[in-house]
């Protein structure tokens, strides 16, 4: 009977084991897909600003053969300075695009045309201009930036089947376009202006030097204070703080600090430095200031693990002969822990570097157009910027958005990617 | 002089007491045995020095710079004539804003009114004999502070252990910095948020259903009245943060498990940093892809449905907060994981369970503290993001809990609110203060029982 027993029950068991097999390898789909949906998702994400950004990155020109009459622009061979730049550069260019293309002569279609061309366009001629005053009085080819609109559709983003009245590229225009380009008058060029040049209405003309500049002061104020306020933070917490209440507040601080929304900060700076202490609102100081009681957390934290991970023989060894605490730990301690210290610090800046919200709360978000020169100028930084372009509808800004993405995420993979190397780098040793 | 200048000089006074230690020690024992009849090295002496000729001046010039601004107004306001300090607050605000920018070169004089004109003089004069005294000031104490150190020099003097004990203080001051922090925001958004609290009761605010901050700035503006309630807002958060934690949960936790109890090595290594990369984007780049990519898609979406969404939907926004919390769930549940001693995994397989058998019934029972510990932390950094939900929420605060609709947040209020005109006086500013203090209170609680938990945990098999 036990026998039997015992048969019924293998049979039960050899029954139920397909199930469970199956129930098992089941299992480890859904871990696969879990894991397969996190790399779809990145995917995703990289590819789509990817194709947004890249057309960002060629800027289109259109050739013009401008007549610098004097009775156009009102200049005369020989004229000064001040008379080459104050002169009227705009009827120059928007006669020789009449005389290009005779049959646009109602208002709208004059207007249409003249939307061909940049609205910097005249800038750029008075520019070569100013450099070259032979100029002055002949008829000169010049190459001059095109509309962000006519660019898109020099680069292929718009479709003639796109019913026009949903497009901002009408058909004379595109006609237009098409002839151009016929006649070899227009040329795809890298995108230089984007990096020399600061925030514009026109997204043809808007860059991210502005923002650049600013996320450089910024960080440089963030790591001046961060940096040695978090190590010296860590050094106290493992070497000299006494086990107390006071101690265990501080730490229990810390840790509560890592976690705060990065916004509270935002508040904070706004109450206390730019309302008290009436620090000057959009500055990269104050930025840098409120970024670093924010990445301190992050940064005391990993000294601790690095100042952790040295070995007490190297701290015996030197009290041993002789040494005073803080000897120790400035002579020997932190040069061993240095590189974790440093991994920590990079990761904190990478950190820093992408924030944005805490910097609109203290006004990092105005309309910029002239590099700071120091750290109390007004500045946006490169998240920021990225922020205000998003809002903006025009498609040329949604290039622009996406390319300043890619701006910034280029820096924060150097800097992982430099974190990373210093960690295998001194492991090995 | 400028505060820059005057810290740059300082910086050499405190180089030239360095030197003028270290001499000054070896000059105390140049009869008698040279440097070895010193208790400390030179160096040691010359610190001292610079440590005193250094800390003392720093804390008047930066004790100076708080203040100055403060007392140079009231010096100014005070020999305004009498009519100004019948002002309201912000007025008198203004008008010795105009003296300044008068003073500084600003604005022409036509705009002001004579009294101004003069107090701009009396202003500027102030201002550079303010900036003489501060020089002098801070050199003096510098020089007092060298002084002094230099003056007690001897050969028996313990210039280390004095040296020591000074940096041992300031590194003290370093950490301490962590609890000024939190006391400066619970300072800060308590202060304005009492204020807040003076026009808007506290009932109103805690338990209002309607959310429309519009209120009159001046008195012949037309709108509404403003109600303040916060429901809306605080059933918007939970709402976008319901709809992150439903997909970055399952995603993560079933990732961390098959990373760490199924997959090889070599996957292992390169499948964890890839993930982690989700984490290193910034915020505001999740903000564009949801409010640009994301929301048109499911909006697209649901319209071959025949669902109504609207175009900032709180799905879009969710969604792609939980694909920002992905890594940072699938971190958490894999420490917590490795953390169940190999003796229970081995215990249940020995007995012919079958893996998934091990993980659901004895692995995921022993790790559901940590692991409810490490979702709340989730869910708390869901509640504070701020950049995904500014760009693609909206800002109307609707009562609902359908994921298809725009609903708004508690952070999404604080950015309107005080990004643009401040006004320091009125109740639409200071709401984002108590929707501060709110959110601070909420994220802390969060936190401070999650780590509670997820230490509870740990100590329980260690």
């Amino acid at each position: 009977m036990s026998k039997q027993g015992s048969n019924k029950a293998s049979a039960a068991i050899q029954a139920s084991l397909k199930k469970r097999y199956a129930r098992e390898r089941r299992f480890q789909w859904y871990g696969r897909m879990a894991v397969l949906i996190g790399f779809v998702f990145l995917f995703i994400l990289l590819a789509d600003i990817v194709s947004k950004g890249l057309p960002a990155f060629t800027q289109q020109y259109i050739r013009v053969s401008v007549n610098l009459d004097p009775a156009m622009t009102g200049l005369q061979p020989g004229a000064s300075q001040e008379q080459i730049y104050g002169a009227d550069y705009l009827g120059a260019i928007k006669s020789s695009l009449r005389e290009m293309f005779p049959e646009a002569s109602s208002r709208n279609d004059k207007k249409a045309l003249y939307r061909l061309l940049s609205i910097g366009a005249e800038y750029t001629l008075r520019d070569k201009v100013l450099e070259d005053p032979g100029l002055i009085g002949h008829t000169t080819e010049i190459w001059l930036r095109a509309h962000a609109e006519a660019g898109s559709y020099l680069k292929g983003q718009v479709s003639a089947d796109t019913p026009e009245s949903d497009r901002k590229v009408k058909d004379q225009q595109m006609a237009w376009l098409d002839q151009l380009r016929a006649q070899g008058r227009t040329e795809s060029r890298f995108n230089t202006t984007f990096f020399t040049q600061g925030d514009s209405r026109e997204p043809e003309m808007a860059g991210i030097k502005v923002a650049l500049y600013g996320s450089f002061f910024t960080l440089l104020v963030t790591f001046a204070i961060a940096f040695p306020i978090g190590v010296s933070a860590a050094v106290y917490l493992e070497e000299f703080a006494p086990r107390n209440r006071l101690t265990d507040l501080i730490e229990i601080n810390i840790n509560n600090l890592a976690a705060v929304p990065s916004i509270v900060f935002g508040l904070l700076g706004l109450a206390v430095f730019i309302n008290f202490f009436e620090l000057p609102r959009s500055a990269p100081v104050v930025g840098g200031i409120v970024l670093s009681l924010m990445t301190l957390p992050t940064i005391i934290i990993t000294s601790r693990a690095a100042i952790q991970a040295v070995s007490p023989s190297i701290r015996q060894a030197a009290l041993g002969v002789g040494a005073s605490k803080l000897q120790t730990v400035v002579h020997h301690v932190l040069p061993v822990a240095m590189p974790g210290i440093l991994t920590g610090s990079i990761i904190g800046m990478a950190q820093a570097l992408g924030e944005s919200a805490p910097l609109l709360m203290i006004g990092m978000v105005a309309f910029i157009m002239d590099p700071p020169a120091g750290i109390t100028d007004p500045a946006t930084v490169l998240p920021v910027q990225i922020y205000l372009w998003a809002d903006s509808p025009e498609r040329g800004f949604t290039e622009k958005t996406s390319a300043a993405i890619m701006v910034l995420m280029g820096f924060l993979i150097l800097m992982n990617g430099l974190a990373v190397y210093l960690r295998r780098h001194f492991e090995r040793k | 002089m400028e505060t820059t200048t005057v810290f740059l000089v300082l910086v050499l006074l405190t180089v030239i007491s360095f030197f003028m230690g270290r001499k000054r020690s070896h000059a105390v024992v140049s009869g008698r045995g040279g440097a070895r009849a010193l208790h400390s090295l030179p160096k040691h002496y010359g610190y001292m020095a610079a440590l005193w000729a250094l800390l003392p001046s720093v804390l008047v010039l930066v004790l100076w710079l708080v203040f100055e601004h403060g007392i140079l107004a009231h010096l100014v306001v005070s020999q305004l004539p009498s009519s100004v300090g019948q002002m309201s607050a912000s007025e008198q605000g203004l008008y010795f804003n105009q003296i300044v920018s008068f003073a500084s070169g600003g604005t022409d004089a036509s705009q002001l009114d004579p009294a101004q004109v003069i107090a701009a003089d009396h202003y500027r004069a102030l201002v550079a004999s303010s900036r003489t005294v501060k020089a002098l000031l801070v050199f003096l104490v510098a020089l007092l502070g060298a002084a002094l150190a230099l003056r007690r020099i001897r050969p028996n003097l313990r210039a280390r252990n004095h040296v020591e004990g000074i940096l041992k203080w300031i590194l003290f001051a370093c950490s301490f910095l962590a609890v000024l922090t939190t006391l400066g925001i619970v300072l800060s958004v308590l202060f304005e948020a009492i204020r807040f609290f003076h026009a808007i009761s506290i009932t109103d605010f805690l338990f209002g259903l309607e959310w429309s901050p519009q209120m009159a700035i001046r008195a012949d503006q037309v709108a509404a009245s403003g109600s303040f309630g916060f429901v809306p807002l605080l059933v918007g958060t939970l709402l976008i943060s319901a709809v992150a934690m439903v997909i970055a949960v399952p995603v993560g936790l079933m990732s961390a498990i098959y990373l760490s109890e199924y997959a090889s090595r070599g996957f292992r290594s390169v499948t964890k940093p890839v993930l982690e990369i989700l984490a290193g984007v910034p915020t505001v780049v999740y903000g564009f892809f949801a409010a640009l990519t994301v929301a048109p898609f499911i909006r697209s979406l649901g319209e071959t449905l025949g669902l109504h969404v609207a175009s900032e939907s709180a799905l879009a926004a969710g969604l792609v907060m939980g694909i920002m919390i992905i890594p940072f769930v699938m971190s958490l549940s894999d420490d917590i994981i490795n953390a169940v001693p190999d003796t229970l995994r081995e215990a249940s397989l020995g007995m012919g369970a079958t893996m998934n058998e091990t993980i659901r019934k004895v692995l995921l029972p022993a790790a559901l503290p940590g692991i409810v510990g490490g979702i709340l932390l989730a869910v708390s950094r869901a509640i504070g993001e701020t950049m995904i939900v500014v760009m693609a929420a909206g800002l109307s605060a609707k009562l609902t809990i359908n994921p298809l609709e725009a609903v708004t947040t508690i952070t999404v209020q604080i950015v309107t609110l005080l990004v643009g005109d401040q006004e320091f006086d009125n109740p639409k500013t200071l709401a984002a203060f108590a929707l501060g203090l709110v959110l601070f209170f909420v994220t802390l609680m969060l936190n401070v029982i999650a780590l509670y938990v997820v230490r509870k945990y740990r100590e329980q098999y260690e």
